[in-house]
């Protein structure tokens, strides 16, 4: 426990059904608050559009990842093969490309494999071992039958009792308040 | 969601997932091996066996290190022996995981749920007990990492025009990109385990191998755009795989290797294999932890039509080998080719049609393909089908090649067989290990499915 008040992060409504959260998530929005977060135990369809969530640069890091890892891959054998220990057998041509192909490949999907993953981790900015959410004690559901729905108080419309209220008649069971002991 | 359907049969298919579950019940039921059921003594059992076993190996590998490979029957001209055919014969069943993690997701093929993570499993430890064989088979292991590109003192960098470089790379990779595909399927799983569990030191391990996870709705959509792009990664890296270990045999001139037949012929064969495994470890793992509500019948069967149609790719592959042998009309090709069903090992040979192709022609029969024990039995039959396969590549086609004056026999030694059990104990070891320590099944998947049965998705879309 610090000795400066817990400051407030959020408040936060429980739900029985992913429908329910969807739902409120959506009415949420439509009220004009905008720093809105939900929890699940898996994966909801058009959850992260209904929290604001549009866009994100997955696919792009993984395709940096893939062109990087090929373009290293072949450039490699290229300058091993025939710059830094040119064999010549019978003539051959040094660039080979052909029996480049393999590595070159399997460093393809290496290079994306590792950027999708670890690109994935970093913009969900994992490892954190602490968040303000897991100091609400009913949040240990979240990952087994339960959904969250997190209004953030760094939203410019929220308002303690104001907030708790509207969670409260969007059906929310337990709407606690979250707050961050940091 | 289009979900491909089942032949129709005239009535409703069964479920996937046994009626009545909830979200809260496939967590119970599946985290509580992990974190609640006491070890039993028959895991204890067979654990202290299987330990045993792995020491055997470290014997074995401990001699080698000590005496070198002539403590194995390989010589000149068969070089390759048991170390190659075990190699080949691992990463083959290596593939089965990543095929049904990543080939099946795509597909939106919903048995893979409750079969995918202890089949991710399966692959990594198969995957080790594979790279353990050529790392040895160099006979100075410590000298392995030359394989690898880095500035040496000596100036010497590897040969990439050789096969054998390429698999470096295809095996590494592969098992690289297993590992991460299987971690960040556990991921949600980890967390589920770590807000569930009692002890301390349970909280503290799940707690830190979480990463601290909380599923939130823009950690699932960056979750799953990764889980997708690494399912369609790695379908083509599991076809790989096989393709350049058997690029290590089609690259070479010697008869009844140097055939384009062999890409596509080995990974059918990695497939069937890899399923008769799943198979193997699925039918006693359901028994013992009561998951039958999970991995079905159903399931059981789906994986035995797959064996079935793997197992018919493979008897093509059989054929067009004879076939073109025939038809090429080289003398050196056609003598192989009689040299299996007339050579000195044409039991062998025998034994693989038998055990690869005849046997499974059983699993036409839905009886059979509904027989638990049957499965068993027919899983353990393409095992040691697919092994001889490769036994009968390595073997036959070195011990008699091209010139009469250049032939050899091979018989394994004891130092052979303690290598090979020794790597079929670790395997095994490793499997009771993961069973107890982590989800065999994910969670995560088994919820959403769940979700999709409330809503009655199944062949609708």
């Amino acid at each position: 426990m610090s000795e400066r008040p817990a400051q407030l992060f959020g408040v936060m409504g429980e739900f029985s059904t992913p429908e329910d959260l969807l739902a409120a998530t959506k009415k949420t929005r439509e009220a004009g608050y905008k720093h809105v977060e939900a929890y699940t135990p898996f994966p909801v369809e058009g959850l992260s559009e209904a929290v604001g969530f549009k866009w994100t640069a997955v696919p792009l890091l993984t395709l940096m990842g893939g062109v990087g890892g090929g373009l290293t891959g072949f450039g490699l054998q290229y300058w091993v093969a025939a710059i830094a220990y040119p064999l010549n057998i019978g003539g051959r041509p040094l660039n080979s490309w052909p029996a480049f192909i393999p590595v070159t490949f399997e460093l393809t999907v290496l290079g994306a494999s590792i950027f999708a993953v670890f690109g994935m981790l970093a913009l969900n900015k994992l490892p954190q071992p602490y968040h303000p959410v897991f100091n609400v004690e009913r949040f240990g559901q979240a990952s087994t039958d339960k959904f969250f729905l997190c209004i953030e108080a760094r939203d410019p419309k929220f308002e303690l009792a104001e907030t708790s209220r509207f969670l409260q008649s969007l059906h929310a069971q337990h709407v606690n308040e979250v707050k961050d002991e940091e | 969601m289009s979900v491909t359907q089942n032949l129709p049969t005239g009535h409703e298919p069964e479920p996937w997932l046994e009626p009545g579950h909830t979200y809260a019940s496939v967590t119970d039921k599946i985290s509580s091996v992990v974190l609640t059921r006491p070890l039993g003594i028959g895991w204890l059992l067979g654990f202290a066996f299987l330990f045993g076993v792995v020491m055997m190996l470290n014997l074995a590998i401990g001699y080698l290190i000590v005496k070198g490979t002539g403590i194995w029957g390989i010589n000149i001209p068969i070089g390759w022996g048991f170390a190659i055919v075990n190699f080949v014969w691992w990463i083959g069943i290596g593939h089965a995981g990543t095929l049904i993690s990543a080939i099946l997701y795509l597909l939106n093929q919903k048995w893979r749920t409750s079969i995918n993570r202890f089949a991710e499993a399966m692959t990594l430890f198969a995957v080790a007990c594979a790279g353990l064989f050529p790392l040895i088979h160099t006979g100075r292991p410590w000298m392995a990492y030359y394989m690898f590109p880095y500035p040496s003192t000596m100036g010497v960098w590897p040969q990439f025009r050789s096969p054998l470089i390429w698999d470096v790379f295809a095996v590494s990779t592969y098992g690289t990109v297993s590992l991460m595909f299987w971690f960040v399927g556990l991921l949600p799983d980890l967390a589920t385990l770590r807000d569930r569990a009692k002890s301390r030191w349970q909280q503290v391990i799940f707690g830190m191998l979480s990463m601290g996870w909380r599923g939130s709705a823009r950690h699932w959509h960056r979750y799953q755009s990764a889980y997708l792009l690494l399912a369609g990664l790695a379908t083509p890296l599991v076809l790989s795989v096989h393709t350049v270990v058997s690029f290590d045999f089609a690259t070479g001139i010697v008869p009844g290797w140097h055939t384009t037949i062999f890409p596509p012929y080995f990974v059918a064969g990695a497939i069937y294999s890899g399923f008769a495994m799943v198979l193997t470890l699925a039918i006693p793992l359901r028994k013992a932890y009561g998951l039958e509500g999970f991995i079905t019948l159903r399931h059981l069967e789906q994986m035995a039509k797959v064996m079935l149609a793997t197992g018919l790719i493979v008897a093509y592959g059989y054929f067009i080998e004879f076939f073109m042998a025939f038809y090429s009309g080289n003398k050196f090709d056609v003598f192989l080719a009689m040299q299996r069903l007339h050579g000195p090992y044409a039991p062998f040979y025998y034994a693989l049609i038998l055990c690869n192709i005849l046997t499974p022609q059983l699993l036409w029969f839905k009886k059979v393909r509904r027989n638990i024990p049957a499965l068993f039995v027919m899983s353990l039959i393409i095992n040691t089908g697919m092994w001889l396969e490769r036994f009968v590549i390595v073997v036959i086609s070195l011990t008699r090649d091209f010139m009469p004056s250049a032939w050899g026999r091979y018989s394994p030694t004891v130092w052979d067989y303690a290598t090979f059990a020794g790597t079929l104990g670790l395997f095994t070891m490793l499997i009771f290990l993961f069973v107890r320590g982590l989800p065999a099944i994910a969670i995560s998947e088994m919820r959403e499915l769940v979700h999709q049965d409330s809503h009655g998705n199944e062949g609708h879309s």
